[in-house]
């Protein structure tokens, strides 16, 4: 892997920039390189937010990134905004509870997550920035799947019920990935 | 230490802590609150003092008191704020004082906007207040550079009695990456400054700490030892990185903190379509590396110079004063917060290397807007 970077955007109070954060926690654990950079501007409450984050075993050159190798979608908006800026032949990860359409392009794979769903059914729904972030690594591998939990417990694990929650998501959503990638390339329906 | 990942505006304030700060003035401003949030609570558990002022023209004025002490004080602000405190600045500097000042920068001018900018680099490096007085500036790239940067800098302030500013711009301060505090970092000691500070002059003569001079030739004199300082550090402190700088280079980029990353990525990118582009990275803003960018810029395989900067060209003017005309310096820069891309670096590069034929006469007429008129 030479460097990968990822945009995850949504609404604030999705978790967003806490998803992009844990990614970047797991990949200094593994020795990377990484830069987390966040859109930081005048927003209301409910407004939009984003953040970039790179993982590299090269010293990292701009933290700014036009196109990024996948985009990581929470909300319509988002989706509107963001998918048409993923590189050729990257990928598209897609909030499908709250997002009901798919993109038009043919060169990025896009992956379904039903993530509002998931986090329900494991039993809050503030685990759904989990979902999307557990589907991404299992789609990626950018890192390992037992690392990304560690962190998970390291930086969450405060209150246990909802660790335990968000761990049943973490596990859901890799799997999800990474059976998503199994065929990849073609639209991938959750 | 092993590394762990930090907000940049919280690694510098941390930074500060260990290199020994114990006073910090402060009052809000973004993109920097995080350095105020986090030394409200840091502060207290050194046993320092955490003050939020009524206004940055106070902050300046409580650090040219706390300075005169002999206390290691600290502050940090943005470009507005940055400005409130000019006075002090130049009076602290005519005083000879130390202190360190942390400028996030944002758009300017006036109330300008809150995103990432590097506008304050004509009021960092010649002087925003009055007189004939300098500010030793540098400016990071990255978090790790920002901490090594502000834990060296208090020491270095005290070496000159002179105010150390770090210059970042907005994303500095808000991003993320991992940093490493070095276990054994020799951060200078404070308690040399007892032999000029005011500390109560019981048993010795008492010490007047001032920049009023109304003799003329006192205040010449006291011109004249600033200026020796500044003599020395245009010896003692330059700094800079050269990055892919080598003989096949046709171009060469000067740029200097996140901004300088951007041309990295592009220089990279560039590299693997076969062209070759040498990047020159000031950090030292004052004293500026002269004699090290002339020799680079000498080198007979340059053929431009180009300047890139997130301001309406600022720097360059330090450029072309080093380069004295002897190869062509161009200017490429955005602003009011817009970060070039690596794409519009890449774009701007291009353009100056390539044989120009019609089709890039063309393209190079369509981006002329945003390039310096001289």
């Amino acid at each position: 892997m030479d460097q990968y970077e990822v945009l995850w955007a949504g609404f604030g109070g999705q978790g967003v920039m806490v998803a992009g954060q844990l990614l970047a926690y797991t990949g200094i654990k593994e020795g990377k390189n990484v830069v987390w950079l966040p859109s930081y501007g005048p927003e209301m409450r409910g407004g939009t937010a984003y953040c970039t984050v790179v993982i590299s075993e090269q010293r990292i050159g701009s933290p700014i990134i036009s196109n990024p190798r996948a985009a990581v979608v929470f909300n319509r908006p988002s989706f509107d905004k963001f998918s048409p800026r993923i590189k050729a032949g990257g990928l598209l990860l897609v909030n499908s509870s709250l997002i009901d359409v798919t993109t038009d392009r043919d060169d990025v794979t896009e992956i379904l997550v039903p993530a509002n769903r998931m986090a329900l059914d494991a039993g809050s729904p503030k685990a759904t920035n989990i979902a999307m972030l557990s589907a991404f690594v299992g789609a990626t591998e950018v890192v390992k799947y037992e690392n990304l939990l560690a962190t998970l417990e390291e930086k969450l694990g405060k209150k246990k019920e909802l660790l335990e929650i968000n761990r049943a998501v973490m596990l859901a959503g890799y799997e999800l990935g990474q059976k998503a990638m199994k065929g990849a390339g073609k639209k991938v329906k959750a | 230490m092993a590394k762990i990942l930090m907000k940049g505006n919280e690694a510098i304030a941390e930074a500060a802590i260990r290199a020994g700060a114990t006073n910090y003035f402060c009052y809000p401003i973004t993109p920097q609150t995080e350095v105020a949030e986090y030394l409200a609570r840091r502060m207290p558990e050194v046993g320092g003092v955490f003050l939020q002022a009524e206004s940055e023209v106070a902050v300046g004025n409580m650090l040219f008191g706390a300075a005169s002490t002999g206390r290691r004080v600290f502050t940090s602000s943005s470009s507005p704020g940055i400005s409130l405190m000019q006075e002090a600045m130049s009076y602290i500097a005519g005083a000879q004082l130390p202190c360190v000042i942390l400028n996030i920068m944002r758009g300017g001018p006036g109330l300008g906007g809150i995103l990432p900018a590097q506008s304050d680099y004509f009021q960092a490096t010649k002087g925003g207040g009055h007189g004939d007085y300098r500010i030793l500036c540098l400016a990071p790239s990255s978090i790790q550079e920002a901490v090594d940067l502000t834990m060296g800098a208090f020491a270095t302030a005290e070496k000159y009695r002179n105010p150390v500013m770090i210059v970042g711009d907005g994303m500095i301060g808000q991003m993320m990456e991992p940093v490493e505090f070095p276990d054994d970092f020799d951060a200078g000691d404070p308690s040399k400054n007892e032999e000029w500070a005011a500390t109560g002059a019981k048993g010795r003569k008492a010490r007047i700490i001032k920049s009023l001079f109304l003799d003329p030739l006192k205040l010449e004199e006291n011109s004249i030892v600033l200026h020796e300082k500044y003599e020395k550090m245009k010896v003692d402190e330059v700094r800079y990185e050269r990055y892919k700088i080598n003989s096949k280079n046709e171009l060469m980029i000067v740029s200097y903190g996140t901004m300088a990353r951007i041309c990295q990525t592009a220089i990279d990118e560039l590299e693997a379509e076969g062209i070759s582009v040498g990047l020159f990275r000031p950090i030292s803003l004052f004293p500026y590396p002269e004699k090290e960018l002339r020799k680079e810029v000498d080198a007979k395989n340059i053929k431009t110079v180009l300047v890139i900067e997130m301001s309406c060209g600022q720097m360059v003017e330090d450029v072309e004063r080093v380069v004295q005309g002897v190869k062509p310096v161009k200017f490429f820069g955005r602003t009011g917060g817009i970060v070039p891309s690596p794409e519009e670096a890449k774009e701007q590069i291009k353009n100056l290397i390539k044989k120009p034929t019609r089709a890039k006469k063309a393209a190079a007429k369509s981006t002329s807007k945003r390039k310096r008129k001289d």
